[in-house]
């Protein structure tokens, strides 16, 4: 019998905070009482390429990655990064969105064109889709670099197996003391978006 | 650096690298050498961290199993820790420390890469026990690694063998639940045993270990059968899985109704376990990544099964890949939309991308090597020309020099960074010299084996365990090895990075060209500082000089039109990313329009 699983994948560009974002979820799901395994790659990761990370958990987990088509919730943390990844959504999949750019090496070039209606082409196949201004939110949480938390906020209101301080418990754990206050907001904000 | 928390906490996410160091050390592991390659390195920089144990990098891969059997030999557990391909450089003392055995535990740690995610080549590893007659188990998850690094040093001093513990990226890098358990090592092992007939391996004493060594895979073949991570798993009949490591749980993911038997061992194979498992399935498969090891010795038995024939043999696997293997679906995989790719890059700031610019003007021929620099042989500045393997760089550049003679006259130069020429450049030069070369071999000096994250060498005065030390001076080195023009540059400095490339090509004979600059991550404190610089759009041409950079803070902006103070059409300008700019100035000393600007008047 297959056990029903949650998949999440979270995508985004080297710098971003995808992977420490996914630790997060991993922890607060594990406290949660629940099997969680979490897989990314990484090694080149720091140097602009693209991140992804894969969060899957439920009773009981097999593989830690999910295989085409079977992603609930993909989490892009650079609108571009949607495109990529979205073949991996199953049908009835939501999206939530970064509107942040970060452009490629090809389109710095001028070789390639920025897919600036990415969002819009997400929509014509998936019908939840939340776009965020998460740098925004960040500033005004207080700490630019604090998108990954918003986004985080803004997931955490469709994984309804956890508490907002479930989340808040493990980001003041995850970041250093004079961080968590901006992170904190910066969950609330992201949460708070519709 | 988070700190270990591991007090009072029962069960913790750890990556499968995690998992190994934590089981090592629970066990009494107190002894491990390494050098740093994706997917392995974690487990180094995590085991260094726990108290009382001894842990280095070392030099390379084969210097750290040296390092290890010693230790083993002293009657400690000792864990030697490498990639894939760092077994290749370690295979000598391998294949001979398989006859001798130890006195006290050895485990090499082998950490495979199928898909290539960091690597050169997707080699895979299981042929290597059986190359070298080790037995080797291969763990499925972070628990499972954590388990498995405590069976694999029982077993090393069971059977007095050398034992390998074989990771893929993907278990190496996922993380899963953990249940923490306290150390119980067990007390002081060290001793000294003078035994030469076992550790002596001239040909009289060889001889008789190599009787030793079939003695003991037979025995471990036997033992194989009863290894309780051997397991049949029975469910339907109808379909049989042999499988191992993370292949297991993505065939669990999509047929979990389905029989199993997970091998926790992959070499030897549980010969008898094998036939009966087949015997009670209908339809069996082998679901294993890269090499078919497994069902070529399924199929030696006489026994009938499905494998390569309907899986790939190249790539890692993922749950869908065992579903449309075993269903032999027709449906190919959906095509991700068509957008631009995102391949990792130089960072802002970083030295290698001024050496690179310049050495593309001399239009050399450039051997490469292994490290962050070799991602320069991308547009635009495609500054490198070969990549195969640590330290290659330089016995190509002479190969290729002495070949050529007069026709690569000032056309061959290697490059390589500071800790691969410590890892495999140094003998190369050394022949450089004693055969009279005449390329030019620069060392990438950006004090860190930056590729995988920042770790010590012997050239940074650090250990990994953070104590000072003895700090490698690669111009005396050079000069020592008989290289007798040997120069030191900041590449950063595109004029006199330029003209010392120059200088040096024209020369007859070796030279060492020391480009030394510091990795963008080690410049914390300065970051903090940084006034970017900024793009004048009324005096750029668009020229695109500063693109030739290949910058990520720098981006083209298509605005056709007349430039303001030139008066001359243009078809669009720079922009630089005041939030990415590091003020690596490079941009500044490209630009002829005088349209970059230091902020704040010139720094």
């Amino acid at each position: 019998m297959k056990e029903p699983v949650t998949s999440l994948l979270l995508a985004g560009v080297g710098g971003q905070g995808v992977l420490l974002a996914s630790d997060i979820i991993g922890k607060v799901m594990m406290r949660a009482g629940l099997d969680v395994k979490k897989s990314e790659v990484h090694g080149m990761a720091q140097r602009g390429g693209c991140v992804t990370s894969h969060v899957r958990y439920g009773r009981k987990i097999y593989s830690p990655i999910a295989k085409e088509g079977d992603v609930d919730i993909l989490v892009a943390f650079e609108k571009l990064e949607t495109l990529r990844y979205l073949n991996f959504l199953k049908a009835g999949g939501k999206v939530l969105i970064n509107e942040e750019e970060i452009y490629p090496p090809s389109v710095n070039l001028g070789d390639a064109a920025y897919p600036v209606d990415a969002a819009e082409v997400v929509r014509r196949q998936f019908k939840d889709v939340l776009v965020i201004h998460a740098p925004a939110l960040a500033r005004k949480a207080g700490n630019a670099r604090a998108v990954s938390t918003v986004m985080l906020g803004a997931l955490s209101r469709y994984l309804p197996e956890v508490s907002p301080d479930d989340w808040k418990n493990v980001i003041a754990e995850e970041f250093s003391e004079k961080l968590v206050p901006a992170n904190l907001k910066a969950f609330d904000l992201g949460r708070e978006t519709t | 650096m988070k700190k270990q928390e591991t007090k009072g906490m029962q069960q913790q996410l750890m990556s499968g690298n995690e998992a190994i160091a934590r089981g090592a050390f629970e066990h009494g592991v107190t002894f491990a050498a390494g050098y740093p390659g994706t997917p392995s390195t974690e487990i180094m920089e995590a085991f260094s961290r726990y108290e009382g144990v001894y842990a280095e990098w070392s030099p390379n891969e084969k210097v750290a199993l040296e390092v290890a059997i010693g230790a083993a030999l002293a009657g400690v557990k000792a864990m030697a820790v490498m990639k894939h391909v760092g077994v290749n450089v370690a295979a000598d003392p391998l294949f001979t420390v398989s006859y001798t055995g130890m006195n006290g535990a050895l485990v090499i740690v082998t950490a495979d890469d199928p898909s290539l995610h960091s690597s050169q080549n997707e080699q895979d590893n299981r042929n290597y026990a059986k190359f070298a007659k080790i037995p080797m188990l291969e763990p499925a998850d972070s628990q499972e690694a954590k388990t498995f690094i405590k069976l694999a040093m029982d077993l090393s001093e069971k059977f007095d063998t050398p034992v390998f513990l074989r990771t893929t990226t993907r278990v190496s890098h996922s993380k899963s639940v953990v249940k923490i358990g306290e150390p119980s090592g067990g007390g002081d092992r060290r001793s000294i045993k003078f035994e030469p007939a076992k550790y002596v391996m001239v040909p009289a004493n060889a001889r008789v270990r190599r009787v030793a060594v079939e003695k003991r895979m037979a025995q471990l073949k036997e033992w194989a059968e009863t290894f309780p991570e051997n397991r049949m798993e029975m469910g339907s009949a109808d379909v049989g899985i042999i499988t191992a490591g993370m292949a297991y749980n993505y065939a669990k993911d999509v047929f979990p109704d389905y029989s199993y038997l997970k091998l926790g061992m992959v070499h030897p194979l549980p010969e008898k376990m094998i036939r009966t498992f087949a015997s009670k399935v209908k339809e069996l498969y082998v679901v294993e990544e890269l090499d078919p090891f497994i069902e070529e010795q399924v199929r030696a038995m006489g026994i009938t099964v499905t494998g390569k024939k309907v899986f790939p043999y190249t790539g890692e696997f993922d749950p869908g890949v065992i579903e449309v293997g075993i269903q032999a679906l027709q449906k190919g995989k959906k095509a991700p939309a068509a957008i631009p790719p995102r391949p990792p890059n130089l960072c802002p700031g970083c030295p290698h991308r001024g050496l690179f610019y310049a050495l593309g003007k001399t239009k050399a021929f450039v051997t490469g090597d292994i490290g962050c620099y070799t991602l320069s042989f991308m547009k635009p500045l495609q500054g490198l020309h070969t990549c195969i393997c640590m330290g290659a760089s330089i016995g190509m550049a002479h190969g290729m020099s002495k070949a050529l003679r007069e026709k690569g006259k000032g056309k061959i130069v290697g490059v390589i960074g500071d800790s691969t020429f410590i890892h495999s450049g140094i003998t190369p030069l050394l022949n450089m010299a004693y055969n009279k070369s005449d390329a030019v071999i620069i060392i990438a000096d950006n004090r860190t084996t930056a590729m995988t994250g920042m770790q010590d060498h012997p050239s940074t005065g650090t250990t990994l365990q953070g104590e000072k030390t003895k700090e490698l001076d690669f111009a005396a080195l050079a000069k020592v090895l008989g290289i007798e023009s040997v120069r030191v540059i900041h590449p950063l400095n595109l004029k006199k990075t330029t003209s010392v490339l120059k200088e040096e090509l024209a020369k007859d004979g070796p030279s060492v060209v020391i480009s030394r600059g510091p990795c963008i991550f080690l410049q914390r404190e300065r970051l903090k500082t940084v006034r970017p610089f900024t793009v004048d759009t009324d005096a750029c041409t668009g020229c695109q000089l500063c693109l030739g950079l290949g910058c990520p803070a720098i981006s083209w902006k298509t605005e056709e039109g007349v430039v303001p103070l030139t008066g001359k059409k243009r078809k669009g300008f720079a922009s630089i990313d005041k939030t990415l700019c590091v003020q690596c100035s490079l941009c500044f000393q490209v630009c002829r329009a005088d349209a970059i600007k230091p902020a704040g008047g010139p720094s």
